[in-house]
């Protein structure tokens, strides 16, 4: 009896972005995965690992430009205070339905049990040291570790 | 969908959510909490009182607000209620599974 019916076991979501509706994305993905009873396992690559930059992560921004669901020129989302508007008009509507700020979803999801990795490639890249990193990190690692983790059935990869 | 549970027939869902919460008592809290292998401790009881007041007050759930309750901290919850903590802890309450998703 080695038959398996399809049902998702773990999440493997990679975060490369640092646009604030990005790393959203990626966080309420992997904390539903374990409200579902799914494991999850996130890897901070590229632009991504300002979301668990000790510095960078209290100040990610909405991109307004090349955004087409921002509904307005992108010469006007250019202007200086653009980003600034969207991102205050932004962290103002999750407020109100709940949504925790960056550094405490975060929290929520290391004490949910969600590993979060760091890009070993991308951390050099930026000259980056791991005491930059947030503590609650599980590592540095590269792709190939990342991959042996996801490996087994019913493991799910998400590129964001 | 009816189904018996510590002697008493119980309305519930096809999830296994109960759908009328006066049918509840803690024997059917326990029969449920049984075929989720869970063995409901003192420190199980204090949070499932905590659930269903909330449910009472209409204050919607989710695992921030269990975790901001003072009653029990999120890394507690998932090792008290493992798998879905959220989904099994408001299932042994009787109460709706919450629609949220943070």
């Amino acid at each position: 009896m080695n038959e398996f019916n399809g049902e998702i076991k773990k999440m493997m979501i990679i975060l490369s972005k640092a646009t604030l509706e990005n790393v959203y994305a990626a966080f309420v993905l992997a904390n539903g995965a374990r409200m579902e009873g799914i494991e999850a396992e996130m890897f901070f690559t590229f632009f991504g690992l300002e979301a668990i930059h000790k510095k960078k992560l209290e100040h990610l921004h909405v991109a307004t430009v090349g955004n087409p669901a921002m509904h307005m020129p992108t010469m006007l989302g250019g202007l200086p205070g653009m980003e600034a508007l969207a991102t205050g008009m932004m962290k103002k509507e999750m407020e109100k339905i709940d949504m925790p700020d960056v550094h405490e979803f975060l929290d929520i999801l290391k004490a949910s049990g969600v590993k979060l990795w760091a890009c070993k490639l991308a951390m050099d890249m930026f000259h980056y040291k791991k005491e930059d990193m947030i503590d609650d990190i599980d590592g540095v690692i590269t792709v190939g570790d990342f991959y042996k983790q996801g490996s087994g059935l019913g493991s799910h990869m998400l590129f964001i | 969908m009816e189904k018996i549970l510590a002697g008493k027939t119980i309305n519930v869902n096809e999830e296994g959510f109960m759908t009328d919460f006066s049918q509840w008592n803690k024997e059917v809290g326990e029969a449920i909490s049984k075929e989720a292998n869970i063995l409901l401790s003192p420190r199980h009881w204090q949070v499932i009182d905590y659930i269903q007041g909330e449910f009472k007050k209409e204050v919607p759930l989710s695992i921030r607000r269990v975790g901001k309750s003072g009653v029990v901290d999120i890394k507690e919850f998932y090792s008290l209620f493992p798998n879905a903590p959220l989904k099994t802890a408001t299932k042994i309450a009787g109460i709706p599974k919450p629609a949220s998703c943070i």
